[in-house]
């Protein structure tokens, strides 16, 4: 699972019918460490209401789908909300 | 599978059904030998195993795998520890992790 921005919302009139009733977010995927910015921004379904938060996690592939009971066509999707996270380095 | 290192956490309160009550690690893997790592860091959930911050420890990477150590079916998680790693030979050095 890897930390994301939410940076938008995205509305569709004419959709898959298994896409409809999803909320859609667009988020930017950032990477842990830092925070810097990893890739383009992607659009990914809403399981866990989130929309206005700023930062999330998000799981890809067939994860997506599964975080859904109805298996919708989903390769992104947010399952949480980051209130806090840390980066400690012990080794080096 | 591949050999991680703890190098934090994440916590949050708005999370999917199938990850309350599961710690949220994040693990940078490395390469057994050297203990360099090799990438960066993402998020796992903590299998049961209660590894903490700064150990070494086997993290799988599959969805499957991740709902069979998870016992449930619709967790939408692909990476889990599922092991502390004490020592590991590797090409023929043996190697101790603290």
């Amino acid at each position: 699972m890897r930390l994301a921005r939410v940076v938008g919302r995205v509305f569709c009139s004419r959709q898959v019918p298994a896409v409809e009733g999803k909320k859609l977010l667009l988020i930017q995927p950032l990477a842990w460490e830092d925070e810097s910015p990893r890739g383009d921004p992607i659009v990914a379904f809403d399981a866990v209401g989130s929309g206005s938060a700023e930062k999330v996690y998000w799981v890809a592939s067939r994860e997506a789908a599964v975080a859904f009971p109805d298996l919708p066509p989903a390769d992104a999707a947010v399952v949480g909300i980051v209130e806090g996270h840390q980066v400690k380095d012990f080794r080096s | 599978m591949f050999v991680g290192e703890v190098v934090g956490n994440v916590w949050g309160v708005r999370r999917h059904k199938s990850l309350q009550r599961q710690r949220l690690l994040l693990v940078r893997p490395i390469d057994p030998e050297t203990e360099k790592p090799l990438g960066e860091a993402i998020m796992a959930l903590d299998g049961g195993v209660d590894s903490g911050p700064g150990s070494i420890v086997l993290v799988v990477d599959e969805g499957g795998s991740a709902r069979a150590i998870l016992k449930d079916k619709d967790a939408p998680v692909r990476t889990v520890v599922c092991g502390v790693v004490d020592m590991a030979s590797v090409r023929g050095t043996l190697r101790k992790y603290a």
